[in-house]
């Protein structure tokens, strides 16, 4: 009796080993939150096509875009624990808590790994006075509140997070410049143009088109190191002496309750496309800030994202929820 | 002049070719299909672009979207559906004119006119692109308030007989705009808890739920009872008379340059640019009382202008790397993932690039008028299919056409809404158009009002002071008050009229 229960259970063991090494046996769907055509899109194809080429079977990416992306964030855990449906978070999942836009927050989502970061930096038109960024915090701090306006990114959004932070970690008041709010950064840099506004927060790639058109220049890059394709432009730190990371990123999430082999199949599918050749080639020509980590950096990094979200919304006063 | 034949090599490529064929046959089959636009022809061609030559891609993009601008046009002539938003403005005029015979003057005359259109705005894209840029980077939240504004006033235009109707019509349109996540703040505004309502109404679901569905619900209360009227006289030559044409020259022109500025402008597209010419023809028009009941003039200017809409919208888009419409949008991201950054140096980087895109774009525009015959044709037959099956037919494309903008089934609840209730509404004479209007300029005039006000710290003078923001003030505030000083100024004629007579 005993012999038989333990073959049976080496039976249902091994068959259940066997179940494990054959993910994935059908068709994985990858949920983008944001419209097809856009930057999330094209980085969440390029992978998918990579994945493909990993996993033997094909990567479907479906956009469900709209809400800011909180409907196709909330599929993205609402969706069988298979292993079979994934999502491509990004930054933007760590504000719906603190928005008071649902109850997901940063921490529920099950980290796969992390592709992409793009770093803000601090554009000003080409006719302004400010020379560097210390001298922009001088007069932002010098001038009642209001006096000068950014734009370039909607209220609550990753690049509006980053440089509320950025004048925290500097020692001026979050609120002291008005936000105008645009969808993206092309209006912005065009309100900017326009001689509307005197800042655009968005990413240097962003920015590239009004560079050479000297319609704006980048003062200052929130980012460890200076980014390789624009060698002129100073960190954070270097411009201010106080070191000061911010921007918006993407990667690819699950549901929590994956089983644990289907999800480390998954991250080294993730993190071995993200390191490809091709992969980092494309994310160059297209100017995203390429940084591959693993689940478990992903997951660190998640949860501090939800406490550094919550407390800049709490100071810019757009959050819902207390801290 | 020698970039125009490094040009002109890069377009006369077998691949290059054979790619402009395929996706005009795609183009025009997504544009006649209700609810499939022209943006959304153009995103489901982006895996495919994705792997072609940089030329490949972009003639793939800009043919497709010619085609299916012109396409949108055939359903709204033969079904009172238009295929495309682009399309809505005109499609009652198009369907009466078919009505009563007279295929070429409504669908021949919206596709030469379409041709023309693109040609038109082609040219003035290759010889007017930095002037017309450097005119459209002026524009900041004010102008984009006015003009927004200027369009939402235009629906009184476009209103029909009964203008209290159409105000109401409109007011609908603006409430539903104003559903879900507040702008500035973030709010949630009317969402009542619906995570999916905090995406807003979709505009697409809407079109086709305002124009597909409630036409739908009229034919199926219609059944049996007036099956014989059902037949749609579709007889006549696909082509207008070269009299009918030449009489039109001035609705075309105006058509195609309004089309073209309109659609310079970042961020306004064909729709709006058919809308605006649609309301102007009018003022303009031999018989304006035609408008809305069969209008061949009607259909000149607003044919023309949504074509030409697409010329014009590349120009911020290669100026500026600033997208025109949402098809653009999708054209600098190609651009830029096959190594071309749009901006002012591509005119001198890649001019070869720059004029092959002028190729195309004639090109396309030429290639259009016999495939649009074609289409003409075959939307001749696809119309003599018995209504029970066609019917079915078009509400699986229509449901398919709004699931397919965001794959979300909620997106049915809100074509169904709005199908019953538009449907109600043309019942009793309230016309739809507006409703459409509202919804889509409501959210440009709100956003830029708050932009504005935000920027300029509540100060009202600055709507004003800047040039081009107070000549869209002041002429918006004329449109407004014409109704009233004309009424004023013939009652005071009419009280000294009689006196002078005796």
């Amino acid at each position: 009796m005993l012999k038989k229960l333990a073959t049976s259970a080496i039976v249902l063991a091994i068959s259940a080993g066997a179940a494990m090494a054959e993910f994935p046996e059908k068709p994985i769907t990858l949920i983008v939150p944001w419209a097809a055509g856009g930057g999330t899109d094209a980085v969440a194809r390029i992978l998918a096509s990579g994945l493909e080429k990993e996993l033997g079977v094909s990567v479907n990416v479906v956009n469900k875009p709209g809400g800011g992306s909180v409907i196709g964030h909330s599929e993205m855990l609402t969706t069988n624990p298979d292993g079979y449906t994934l999502g491509f978070g990004t930054a933007e999942l760590s504000t719906f808590y603190w928005a008071g836009q649902s109850e997901i927050k940063a921490t529920d989502f099950n980290p796969i790994a992390l592709v992409n970061f793009d770093s803000g930096a601090f554009h000003v038109p080409t006719s302004s006075d400010w020379t560097d960024v210390a001298a922009a915090l001088e007069e932002i701090k010098a001038q009642p509140a209001g006096t000068f306006k950014v734009s370039g990114t909607g209220t609550g959004a990753a690049y509006h997070l980053a440089f509320a932070g950025f004048l925290k970690a500097n020692g001026v008041d979050p609120l002291a410049v008005t936000l105008v709010p645009s969808q993206g950064a092309a209006p912005g840099f065009q309100e900017l143009a326009a001689g509307g506004i005197d800042v655009v927060l968005s990413s240097l790639p962003e920015g590239m088109a009004m560079m050479q058109a000297e319609k704006s220049k980048p003062l200052a890059v929130f980012s460890e190191e200076r980014i390789a394709a624009f060698p002129d432009v100073p960190t954070a730190e270097e411009a201010t002496g106080k070191p000061f990371a911010g921007g918006t990123w993407r990667g690819v999430v699950g549901p929590q309750g994956l089983d644990p082999e289907v999800a480390k199949t998954l991250e080294d599918a993730v993190v071995k496309v993200g390191n490809s050749e091709e992969f980092v080639a494309f994310m160059n020509e297209k100017g995203f800030g390429l940084r591959v980590r693993g689940s478990e950096a992903f997951g660190e990094f998640l949860a501090e994202q939800h406490v550094q979200v919550g407390s800049i919304m709490n100071d810019l006063g757009i959050a819902q929820r207390k801290e | 002049m020698t970039a125009f034949f490094d040009g002109l090599t890069l377009v006369m490529q077998a691949d290059v070719l054979v790619t402009i064929l395929i996706s005009a046959a795609f183009g025009l089959f997504v544009g006649m299909v209700p609810g499939l636009s022209a943006t959304m022809a153009v995103a489901l061609l982006v895996p495919v672009a994705f792997t072609l030559s940089p030329v490949a891609a972009l003639a793939t993009i800009i043919t497709c979207s010619a085609m299916a601008m012109f396409a949108g046009d055939i359903p709204a002539a033969f079904l009172r559906i238009p295929g495309t938003p682009a399309s809505a403005a005109y499609t009652y005029d198009m369907n009466d004119l078919v009505r009563s015979g007279r295929l070429g003057d409504a669908l021949g005359m919206s596709l030469l006119c379409s041709a023309t259109g693109g040609i038109l705005g082609a040219v003035i894209l290759m010889f007017g692109a930095p002037l017309l840029a450097d005119f459209a980077i002026n524009f900041s939240s004010y102008e984009y308030f006015w003009l927004a504004l200027l369009g939402l006033s235009c629906a009184t235009l476009v209103a029909g007989d009964d203008a209290l109707k159409g105000w109401l019509s409109l007011t609908i349109g603006l409430f539903l705009s104003v559903i879900g996540l507040d702008f500035v703040t973030g709010i949630q505004r009317y969402t009542f808890g619906v995570t999916n309502l905090q995406a807003g109404i979709g505009f697409i679901s809407v079109m086709i739920g305002a124009f597909a569905l409630s036409e739908l619900f009229r034919k199926a209360t219609g059944f049996g009872e007036k099956q014989a009227e059902a037949r749609l006289g579709i007889s006549g030559a696909p082509l207008p008379r070269m009299r009918t044409l030449w009489d039109q020259r001035n609705h075309i022109a105006r058509g195609g340059v309004i089309g073209t500025l309109i659609g310079a402008l970042p961020g306004a597209g064909a729709d709006i640019a058919a809308w605006v010419a649609y309301a102007v023809s009018k003022r303009f028009a031999k018989e304006p009382e035609r408008f809305g009941r069969g209008s061949v003039e009607a259909v000149a200017g607003a044919a023309t202008a949504n074509n030409a809409a697409l010329s014009g919208s590349y120009v911020p888009t290669l100026v500026f790397g600033i997208p025109g419409d949402s098809i653009t949008a999708i054209v600098v991201g190609v651009l830029i993932l096959k190594g071309i950054q749009p901006g002012p140096l591509v005119f001198v980087n890649s001019a070869d690039m720059v004029n092959a895109i002028y190729i195309v774009f004639l090109l396309a525009n030429i290639l259009l008028v016999p495939l649009g015959i074609a289409a003409i044709y075959l939307g001749r037959t696809v119309i003599s299919i018995r209504d029970a099956i066609l019917y079915p037919v078009i509400l699986l494309l229509c449901l398919y056409g709004a699931y397919a903008v965001s794959n979300n089934t909620f997106e049915l609840w809100i074509v169904l809404a709005t199908g019953i209730l538009v449907w109600i509404m043309q019942e009793n004479n309230y016309p739809a158009a507006p409703l459409i209007l509202g919804l889509v300029l409501g959210q440009v005039v709100e956003q830029n009002f708050m932009s504005s006000l935000i920027k300029a710290d509540g100060n009202i003078i600055n709507f004003f002071n800047r040039p081009i923001a107070g000549v869209l003030g002041v002429l918006t505030l004329v449109v407004w008050f014409y109704p009233l000083m004309a009424g004023t100024i013939r009652r005071v004629r009419g009280t000294a009229g009689p006196t002078d007579q005796t």
